[in-house]
């Protein structure tokens, strides 16, 4: 009787002992927030390495990209304790930097010998520097992306097709080098049958509701030569919004919308994108890098039959592209900021950032993205680093998403609805942006 | 045997408590009762719309609490009059709120008129035509979206066997023309049988004999129903029309779903206006103040409806 009650008390003593040690595990558990894609699947696989380390779990939080700025800056403008660390998007940073969400990382990066010169500069400035350009850093560069395009390889490489787009047009059906190239292809293709099937020009962004158009429409403004405001003067955009280069490439956009998408694609975004690339509906598809890896293992489209460039060149040769991607942040309302920056610090390792490529995640490491054999490392690589060398950004200010709603507003309103003119959709542009900075006492 | 456990409750009572409640006015149990709802509601309602009344007067943003608050007096009433994406937002409002619901009620009581025949196996046809309001509007959103899509959808394929056009070509959505009238089929469609519903009863409630009444004074089926059916099912669709204007009027669920107020600002009725002006662009003290400007717009027009309403009642 007396060792069953030596037994029982033991098991319980052992019970309690592994409860207390699974609650003390859980303590340190990390929650780390982001949307819900592919590449927070390889973090996903990533961090387990992170959890062998050292013992701390990770949970996930990722939503969907439609809801993801809605649900997290909602999450940190309530001071929520729900994300430890978070992968924000690029426009966030000066929101969060001057709302406090975010720590500042100078001191710890200084502690653990970090340094921001072994990142790709335009990743640096884009997605951990607030104000820009100044050495203040609030992220860890975690995901390198940008607006490329994707094309079927193997339509552009039918002798029939080349030689009937040689006779039409004079020059050999190829990845086009100039936005007026990407337009002669996308019209070629327009409508054309294909194995039995129409075939459309080119999916490209025409979301309104969160940041779509305005993603695709400057891809193209950039290269036309479309400035956010005066280089000189902080905050005069009169003339540079609203240039009149700035007004052939929101025309060249409607254009595009117009002549060479399939049928209903008002409304397009990243996932629309993909379904209309991969099931055979478009020959040239704008989107987001982070979308090539799925792609190229995609069964139907993918493998020898895709290929990828970079934007092309506007008509005075400017070629810039649209950045995208995120850096990864401590938020300043966790508990467990020590150890969610013992993550930013395994994160940062070179083998670390290398596995986190070979899984999908596009690393912003020099030594990664440098490595001589990293261009031929995927077939999608060196369009990626193309695309990198290229990258502007949208607004980054606090006042943010007003200002990207006044475009989403102003583009969709001309791009979509034809509703008046280029000029006039910018020269409206260009007042509600003075509003909004009026009203944030910067003006 | 109720007696005798209201008996037993009593005994069973604590003599302090007892004593407690006997001193209570019949009044005071009442207020006793009731408050916790009247708090719920303070707590719910009746705070969040003096606070909204209160930031609408400021230039509070809710992504920026660190920010100081500034009173900015009547400013944001002013710009919210004179900013014309507003106004065309409440015309686009007007327009989805008119036509809704003239087709539902025009549907709705044709429906109801036609069920009250009685014919065979009109139970099973009213269940039928209930289906569509018992369905979430997520669900209806997400499928009109799919049956509307040119390329694979049902929709575009009927009205091109119907008329010849080719599918791509019908784009319900993204055509400027036709997006509104998208949404107010959508609307239609799930919602007539709410009217009807109502229309149903106000017919059901008309006495029999006013009917024979009108047959032995030989009234024709045509003055039966101008004179009789029309007048007395009147109030029944007014009220119809009440509710669904209310609900039109904040329509945004199905408007979001599949048109996000686009293409362009087509589509934009004033509710999601509102949510991008408070959610999007976080101008949370403006967005206040278009927020309080609906609610007045509503409860005046609502105001005047309901006394409309009692009118003809007294009829």
């Amino acid at each position: 009787m007396k060792s069953t009650l030596k037994l029982a008390l033991g098991l319980a003593s052992a019970a309690l002992a592994s409860t207390a040690v699974s609650n003390a595990a859980h303590a340190e558990d990390l929650t780390l927030c982001w949307a819900a894609w592919d590449p927070a699947n390889a973090l996903v696989e990533l961090s387990k390495d992170f959890t062998k380390e050292t013992g701390i779990g990770m949970k996930f939080e990722f939503v969907p990209w439609t809801n993801y700025a809605d649900r997290f800056l909602n999450e940190l403008n309530s001071h929520g304790k729900l994300c430890d660390l978070i992968i924000g998007d690029s426009q966030w940073i000066g929101g969060a930097a001057e709302n406090g969400h975010y720590v500042k990382l100078n001191d710890f990066f200084d502690k653990e010998k970090i340094s921001m010169d072994d990142f790709v500069p335009a990743t640096v400035v884009g997605y951990s520097e607030w104000p820009k350009n100044t050495p203040n850093y609030w992220a860890l560069p975690a995901m390198g992306d940008v607006v490329g395009w994707t094309y079927r390889k193997d339509w552009f490489s039918r002798p029939e097709l080349q030689k009937e787009f040689k006779e039409k047009y004079g020059w050999d059906l190829a990845p086009p080098t100039t936005f007026d190239q990407l337009r002669q292809i996308a019209e070629f293709f327009q409508k054309r049958q294909i194995d039995g099937k129409t075939v459309y020009g080119a999916s490209i962004y025409t979301e309104r509701g969160s940041e779509g158009i305005t993603m695709g429409a400057m891809d193209v403004l950039y290269s036309y030569g479309f400035q956010y405001e005066n280089p000189k003067k902080p905050y005069e955009m009169d003339g540079f919004v609203n240039s009149e280069k700035s007004v052939k490439g929101l025309e060249f956009y409607k254009a595009l919308y117009d002549c060479c998408t399939p049928p209903g694609a008002s409304n397009s975004y990243m996932g629309e994108g993909v379904d209309a690339f991969k099931s055979g509906q478009v020959a040239m598809h704008m989107n987001f890098a982070f979308t090539w890896p799925g792609l190229q293992k995609d069964e139907n489209v993918g493998g020898d039959k895709i290929g990828y460039f970079a934007n092309p060149k506007g008509p005075d040769g400017d070629q810039f592209a649209q950045l995208g991607g995120q850096g990864i942040s401590v938020v300043s309302y966790s508990d467990k900021q020590e150890s969610a920056l013992k993550y930013i610090k395994w994160f940062a390792n070179k083998d670390v950032q290398a596995k986190w490529w070979s899984l999908g995640g596009y690393s912003c490491l020099n030594s990664v993205v440098k490595d001589p054999k990293f261009p031929s490392s995927q077939p999608y690589a060196q369009a990626f680093l193309d695309s990198m060398a290229i990258v502007k950004d949208f607004w980054a200010e606090p006042s943010y998403a007003p200002l990207l709603q006044a475009s989403q507003k102003r583009f969709h309103d001309y791009v979509v609805a034809g509703q008046g003119s280029a000029k006039d959709a910018l020269d409206g542009l260009v007042k509600d942006w003075t509003q909004i900075f009026q009203d944030d006492g910067k003006m | 045997m109720l007696n005798r456990t209201a008996d037993n409750a009593a005994r069973a009572t604590p003599e302090p408590l007892a004593r407690k409640i006997r001193g209570i006015s019949d009044k005071g149990l009442a207020w006793l009762f009731i408050s916790p709802t009247i708090l719920l509601l303070l707590a719910i309602n009746i705070f969040p719309l003096f606070w909204a009344i209160y930031l609408s007067f400021t230039n509070y943003r809710a992504n920026r609490p660190n920010e100081v608050v500034k009173n900015l007096g009547l400013s944001n009433y002013r710009r919210i009059l004179g900013d014309q994406d507003i106004w065309i937002a409440m015309q686009t409002t007007a327009h989805f709120v008119f036509w809704t619901i003239l087709l539902q009620t025009v549907i709705g009581f044709t429906l109801a008129w036609l069920i009250d025949r009685k014919f065979r196996g009109h139970a099973f046809w009213t269940t039928i035509i209930l289906v569509p309001m018992m369905l979430s509007p997520a669900v209806v959103g997400n499928f009109w979206r799919f049956l509307y899509e040119p390329q694979i959808g049902l929709f575009a394929y009927a009205i091109s066997f119907l008329t010849g056009i080719a599918p791509t070509n019908v784009q319900m959505l993204s055509n400027v023309e036709l997006a509104p009238w998208a949404i107010i089929i959508v609307d239609t469609w799930m919602w007539t049988p709410y009217v009807m519903l109502i229309c149903l009863a106000g017919l059901r409630s008309i006495p029999e004999y006013i009917y024979e009444a009108a047959e032995v004074d030989r009234a024709s089926n045509w003055r039966q129903f101008w004179s009789i059916t029309l007048p007395m099912a009147l109030p029944f669709i007014m009220l119809a029309v009440l509710f669904r204007g209310i609900e039109n009027f904040k329509m945004f669920d199905m408007v979001n779903l599949l048109t996000g107020g686009g293409p362009g600002s087509t589509t934009e009725v004033a509710s999601i206006t509102l949510k991008r002006q408070a959610f999007e662009s976080w101008r949370t003290g403006y967005s206040s103040a278009f927020a309080i400007v609906l609610f007045v717009a509503v409860f005046g027009l609502a105001n005047i409806y309901v006394k409309a309403l009692n009118k003809v009642k007294q009829r």
